[in-house]
């Protein structure tokens, strides 16, 4: 019986959308997963090698090309190897058995005496003379994919599961021009956009005389609307040109963030969409007990280490877009819609970027250049914001606030769980309209779409992990989506898994206080889920957790846990600090469960990443509003130094088990919450709000 | 366009002219002689991604005017090693895997080099106070630390150069 197709595979199911056999030796892996700093190139050629028995040096991979690779939609939400990465592998093993197919005709022999070692066929083990490339004239891949190659039993791989360097690393060591960044096209312009303060502020004048003496070398500008670029062929030129506009160009109908809308009680009161999930209300069981407590995170940013850039070119008709987008096709739809172009008009390829977080500011950059462009017809353009504009103009995660009701039985646990949120969406990409900062200051926008955010079903926004793993009778959502936000929102690593981790599993370890229970005790006196218990338990023996130790002397440790979306990894965390004057991270244990793992370094990696970030989201980070976004650099956006990271460990678990589960993000939420407990515990005095400043540390030392 | 003015970069004497004098060294680099490993983060030194080393100090080429390093040495990540001779500190950092983007790793390395060739025996918190003024968005730093101290040991024992 043929595999059923994963998903990806069934939207895309040519088989040479997934792979080729180029040249002699040689194969490609396309891919609809993009590289962004997270090692998934590597990962998809370790299944490949796997599944097609050929060493990893004979692999590249090409991603995220409109013109080749499958439509994937957009690389997030921890589903690259989950799914995409399963998808190849069917798509490799179908390939196979076409080529063992092709072979046996060939040989004249039976397929099953055939195997393959490093493309060669082998007939009982004997070379036959035959390879993928002798026979790739015999076997079309321009067919649809079958499921009827059977894909590898975990016991049979071999790259799979064996730390691999990553490709993509030593280009990075070494200083070569691998980043979009980097990227130069014959009769190249520079170009940089003067944004619009707002998204609907208009232009009231224009000093192009001071822009101009301000470049020191000729430039160009390019008008549409409020749309207004400036080029030329010296980039240091049309940079000061840049900064000079910030004074030269005056703007109308300017609204700008206020400091009152900084924090995420602002968001109570406004207009919003409520949306409901799970069990119905019910009136307290008699005996029960109430517990309530409100959490809350400000708006953070992706601040990734180098602002966006995109490069277009507009020529013939077609525009042709390189950007470091998570999404190469959706972008596409938006493009089209924006400039009113046929997709088909219009290629759009991924180029490395750095580190990628969420809907940063690639896809607004990528329709800046095309913007330019399609005024320029010929010239290939090139954009780069400027970092004040990243930090200023990329899409924020929304602040959130998150109330926990919860009725408590006699036995301490709880019996009915709502999570009640307040946010902003977590889906503003353009996918879902044309959200393309530039687009908005063009004469004709198209509409956005109605307010909506990441289905629950599909993994939840503002709702993700809102809803405890634990074994809790009755368990709802209440989301409040907040339909209009001070400045643009959108989705940054987790989405609402952190701010939603951090509630419940900080609320989880105040109901243990009262119950008397140790934390560690009380999570698994209250979920049966044998793989939420073994990291649980793993962690606290990697820790050497001490139920005993006493609270308030100003050292602490705390610990969290969470599935990620409730369907991907399992991430189990222990942090110890010191929690003085400021807070200082000594050292982070951690416990991940992601079923079948490619590349353990590389998950690793990941997982020690999502760590330290969470810890600078949680210790330092908040978007700052006074009068327009006050946070413009690293410092007025100050994030975790090399002088403040903890010693980290990190071990996974159940590494051989079938099916893999999305790690990337899985650490963000339990690194949260373990702080929160961890200062909590240091203090005798809990702090509900995000980030944990000296402020707050002081007047939690005050009120209790 | 600026007076023409001459300095070494990775051991080559070059000339450049500026199209004026406040031209960053960065940009020379880049647009002018074609090295794309030192990358742009800030134009504001604050984030180290374009840390190269001038007179064999670290110092930041995003806003410093390219004038200031007439008749002066200055060594690039392209300065360091290549694949097949690797410097040991980009040895050190492929051995652990001491990267994700990879974005800051240039200026990080110029800056570690920085550092190892004043003190050859740097304790952990040394490391990570010569690496302060680098950010790290990923959070790769406890591999790029354990990387410096691998190559401070490599290079002690005689990889050095």
């Amino acid at each position: 019986m043929n595999a059923p197709l994963p998903g990806p595979l069934k939207d895309n199911p040519r088989l040479d959308r997934w792979l080729a056999f180029p040249s002699p030796g040689k194969v490609t892996v396309l891919t609809g997963r993009v590289e962004l700093g997270q090692g998934v190139l590597t990962a998809m050629a370790q299944i490949a090698a796997d599944e097609l028995d050929v060493s990893l040096a004979r692999i590249s991979v090409h991603s995220g090309d409109t013109a080749a690779t499958p439509n994937e939609g957009y690389t997030a939400g921890s589903q690259s190897i989950q799914f995409g990465g399963v998808a190849l592998r069917q798509a490799c093993a179908d390939a196979r058995a076409l080529f063992m197919v092709a072979a046996a005709a060939k040989l004249g022999c039976d397929a099953r005496d055939l195997s393959v070692r490093d493309g060669a066929v082998l007939r009982n083990s004997k070379a036959t003379g035959e390879d993928y490339w002798t026979l790739a004239p015999l076997v079309s891949l321009a067919v649809e994919a079958t499921g009827a190659g059977t894909a590898k039993a975990v016991s049979e791989f071999s790259a799979i599961g064996a730390s691999t360097a990553r490709l993509d690393l030593p280009d990075k060591i070494f200083g070569e021009p691998t980043f979009i960044h980097d990227m130069r096209l014959p009769g190249m312009r520079h170009a940089r956009v003067v944004r619009q303060p707002s998204l609907h502020a208009t232009i009231a004048a224009v000093d192009e005389a001071a822009i101009r003496r301000a470049a020191k070398a000729p430039v160009d500008f390019v008008r549409t609307g409020n749309f207004l670029a400036i080029l030329g062929d010296d980039e240091t030129a049309v940079e000061r040109a840049a900064v000079a506009a910030l004074d030269a160009v005056r703007w109308a109908n300017v609204e700008q963030p206020a400091a009152s809308q900084q924090e995420a009680t602002w968001l109570l009161q406004r207009p919003m969409l409520d949306i409901r999930f799970g069990a119905p209300e019910a009136p307290a069981a008699p005996g029960t007990e109430r517990f309530e407590a409100t959490y809350s995170r400000g708006y953070l940013a992706h601040a990734s280490i180098s602002p966006s850039c995109a490069l277009a070119l507009y020529k013939d008709g077609h525009l042709t877009v390189w950007t470091h987008c998570q999404g190469v096709f959706p972008l596409r739809g938006a493009l089209a819609r924006t400039l009113k172009l046929a997709p088909e008009q219009i290629t759009v390829q991924h180029v490395q970027g750095s580190g990628c977080y969420g809907h940063n500011g690639a896809d607004d950059a990528a329709a800046d250049a095309a913007i330019i462009a399609i005024h320029t017809p010929g010239a290939p353009v090139r954009i780069r914001w400027r970092r004040e504009e990243e930090f200023v103009y990329e899409p924020k995660t929304s602040a959130m606030l998150v109330k926990v009701h919860v009725q408590v039985g006699a036995d301490g646990k709880p019996s009915d769980w709502t999570a009640e949120i307040w946010s902003g969406t977590h889906n503003g990409r353009p996918g879902s309209g044309a959200n393309l900062l530039g687009a908005y200051a063009l004469p004709d926008h198209p509409p956005d779409p109605p307010p909506h955010d990441v289905p629950e079903a599909n993994g939840g926004g503002a709702t993700r992990n809102a809803e405890p793993l634990y074994d809790i009778p009755r368990k709802r959502i209440l989301q409040h989506l907040v339909t209009e936000t001070p400045v643009r929102v959108s989705s940054l690593r987790g989405l609402g898994a952190m701010p939603n981790v951090f509630a419940l599993e900080c609320a989880v370890d105040e109901l243990a206080a009262r119950a008397g229970r140790d934390p560690v005790d009380y999570r698994l006196s209250i979920t049966a889920d044998p793989r939420a218990r073994a990291v649980i338990e793993k962690v606290a023996a990697m820790a050497q957790w001490n139920a005993k130790a006493p609270a308030g002397t100003g050292v602490g440790r705390g610990i969290a846990f969470a599935r990620y979306k409730n369907k991907a990894a399992y991430a189990a965390v222990v942090v110890e600090l010191e929690a003085g004057d400021e807070i200082r991270l000594r050292h982070v244990w951690c416990a991940a469960d992601a079923g079948l793992v490619v590349n353990p370094d590389g998950a690793v990696n990941q997982l020690e990443g999502g760590i330290i970030q969470s810890a600078s989201w949680v210790l330092k980070e908040q978007v700052r509003f006074d009068n327009g976004v006050a946070s413009f650099d690293w410092e007025t956006y100050p994030v975790l130094k090399f002088s403040e990271v903890p010693e980290i460990e990190v071990e996974l678990v159940n590494t051989r088990d079938p099916v893999p589960l999305g790690v990337g993000e899985a650490t963000a939420g339990p690194t949260a919450a373990a702080i929160g407990n961890a200062v909590s515990h240091a203090l005798g005095a809990r702090i509900r709000d995000l980030p944990l400043t000296r402020e707050r540390v002081m007047a939690a030392l005050l009120r209790d | 366009m600026t007076q023409s003015f001459d300095f070494e970069v990775n051991g080559k004497q070059v000339s450049v002219a500026p199209a004026s004098d406040d031209t960053p060294l960065l940009d020379v680099l880049r647009n002018t002689l074609g090295l794309m490993g030192t990358r742009f983060g800030c134009g504001l030194e604050q984030c180290g991604a374009c840390t190269v080393l001038v007179d064999d100090k670290p110092e930041k080429a995003c806003a410093k005017p390219a004038w200031s390093v007439a008749g002066k040495s200055v060594v690039t990540i392209e300065g360091l090693g290549t694949k097949e001779k690797p410097h040991p500190l980009q040895q050190a950092f492929l051995d652990e895997q001491a990267g994700q983007c990879g974005y800051c790793l240039s200026g990080i390395i110029v800056a570690a080099k920085a550092l190892l060739d004043k003190n050859p025996s740097p304790a952990r918190a040394e490391i990570a106070a010569a690496l302060d003024g680098n950010i790290c968005r990923c959070g790769s730093h406890n591999r790029i630390l354990r990387a410096v101290e691998k190559a401070a040991a490599a290079m002690r024992a005689g990889g050095g150069r």
